[in-house]
């Protein structure tokens, strides 16, 4: 096992994103922050909460967005559905993808599919804590990154929310 | 986590986990109905086909709604006009659509066991019943147990009445067996000809034949109709007198001065066991009833078609 980001790391990594989303001073009511079910939340969490900080007394529209309907295993093992939280329209805003590690790509392709059923947003971008830079299996890159890692498909990167550590295995 | 049964032929046949794993599911995919676009491309590669042997307008048309927002492609079949007035059998008539490659089957039928019978020949398609006789309408409970948790915030606990016909009503029946394993408290009233005598050994539920004491206790009632079609005897001597003895009137539910959630699994008799302004009532969540339909029986379908490739192994 091992450490690839400590807590005091992660709460940086986290900062610094939320210091790059925002830093071209959009309008934050034209963006919308979006964490994939389930882990993608807890990143999106943290970083909705460090650009509230950044920008006090401003709204941020944030959710969740489940893609379990989305999945293209769906026939290879049934997945129980988690809350889907998108309260406004995402039509004509920017919308931030946020998950903890981007591996195959087949999650935000399913994101993406997902997201169309809400609207049509300006612009779609991906935000990811760790990037697994082999093993992609579609044309997905991430636009803001924690990380950047090389590992074999054996291997395991997790992040612990308890702990707020990032581990790989 | 999945259904411990490949089929929804009744709640009687399903783990108080399953029902729990199908409301939750259900919740989600009323989030899905929510969206601007309210359908998901879970089942589009799943062909079901609708039985009805028997009349029905909300079964079908929710049935329906659920598989064309899952993605399914659906076919329609009812018994009127097909070859099943030439002689041809419910067997026959099933194996025949399942040769053109379709995965699943939703079925009402008017004879208590017909999906049962189906299941047992064919294993590996999903049966989901839509009512079969007097026996069970299993997807009318688990909606009518998703609104009251809707309503009320849980099961475990809560006081439901049913109403009326339970004699007659698979709607009673499967609403009897949901309650009971998910703890909540269950009474039935109704006139002593249409309740069933031994529903007290046989299923452990109590009967209070006056109304309004029935209603006084109740923190939900579900009004059923009169199953004029079902029964070949007189059970009671006028719709009028039944309305008088056992019609849900608002002056009734304003002298008892309490919150009572109003169900009905319609179609309504207006007039007969529920008056119009009770019907319409702001206490009255038949239509919301309606709503949840459609995203339960998603729910259900969606469940039972990920069996498909663990059957084919």
């Amino acid at each position: 096992m091992q450490e690839l980001l400590s807590a005091q790391q992660l709460s940086l990594t986290i900062n610094r994103l939320a210091h790059q989303l925002t830093e071209n001073g959009e309008d934050l009511s034209s963006l919308v922050f979006i964490g994939i079910q389930p882990r993608g939340t807890h990143v999106a969490k943290k970083i909705v909460e460090a650009i509230a900080a950044i920008h006090p007394n401003t709204p941020i529209n944030s959710g969740f967005l489940d893609i379990t309907f989305y999945r293209d295993d769906f026939r290879e093992e049934l997945h129980i559905p988690k809350e889907t939280t998108i309260t406004f329209s995402i039509e004509g805003k920017k919308v931030i993808l946020i998950d903890d590690v981007l591996y195959t790509g087949r999650t935000i392709r399913a994101a993406l599919d997902a997201l169309q059923d809400f609207g049509r947003p300006r612009k779609v971008e991906l935000c990811v804590l760790i990037n697994r830079t082999f093993n992609r299996e579609l044309p997905i890159q991430p636009d803001y990154l924690g990380i950047a890692i090389d590992t074999t498909p054996a291997q395991k990167v997790k992040v612990n929310w308890e702990t707020e550590q990032a581990l790989l295995y | 986590m999945q259904l411990s049964t490949k089929h929804l032929l009744g709640i009687k046949e399903l783990q108080p986990s399953d029902i729990s794993l199908i409301l939750s599911t259900a919740q989600q995919f009323k989030e899905v109905l929510q969206r601007p676009i309210k359908k998901v491309p879970s089942l589009r590669d799943v062909t079901i086909v609708n039985l009805f042997y028997e009349n029905s307008t909300r079964t079908r048309i929710s049935f329906e709604l659920a598989e064309k927002r899952l993605s399914a492609d659906t076919i329609n079949f009812s018994a009127s006009g097909s070859s099943v007035s030439k002689g041809e059998t419910l067997l026959d008539t099933v194996n025949n659509i399942l040769s053109m490659k379709v995965d699943m089957v939703v079925m009402r039928h008017n004879a208590s066991g017909a999906p049962h019978f189906l299941a047992q020949h064919l294993p590996n398609t999903a049966i989901v019943n839509a009512g079969d006789g007097i026996n069970e309408h299993p997807t009318q409970a688990l909606l009518d147990a998703f609104s009251i948790i809707e309503q009320t915030g849980t099961l475990q606990g809560r006081k439901v009445l049913l109403v009326g016909d339970i004699m007659h009503s698979r709607v009673a029946l499967s609403n009897i067996y949901l309650l009971k394993k998910m703890g909540a408290e269950v009474k039935v009233s109704g006139p002593p000809t249409l309740i069933p005598k031994y529903i007290r050994e046989a299923l452990g539920i109590e009967v209070e034949y006056n109304l309004r004491k029935a209603l006084q206790w109740c923190d939900v009632a579900n009004i059923l109709r009169i199953q004029l079609e079902r029964q070949n005897q007189v059970l009671f001597s006028s719709l009028r007198e039944y309305n008088l003895s056992y019609g849900v009137s608002s002056r009734l539910l304003d002298e008892i001065g309490k919150d009572i959630v109003i169900m009905h699994p319609g179609p309504i008799n207006r007039g007969v066991e529920i008056d119009s302004d009770v019907a319409d009532s702001r206490h009255s969540v038949i239509l919301r009833q309606v709503e949840n339909g459609v995203a339960v029986r998603m729910a259900v379908l969606y469940l039972l078609s990920g069996k498909k490739e663990l059957v084919h192994n």
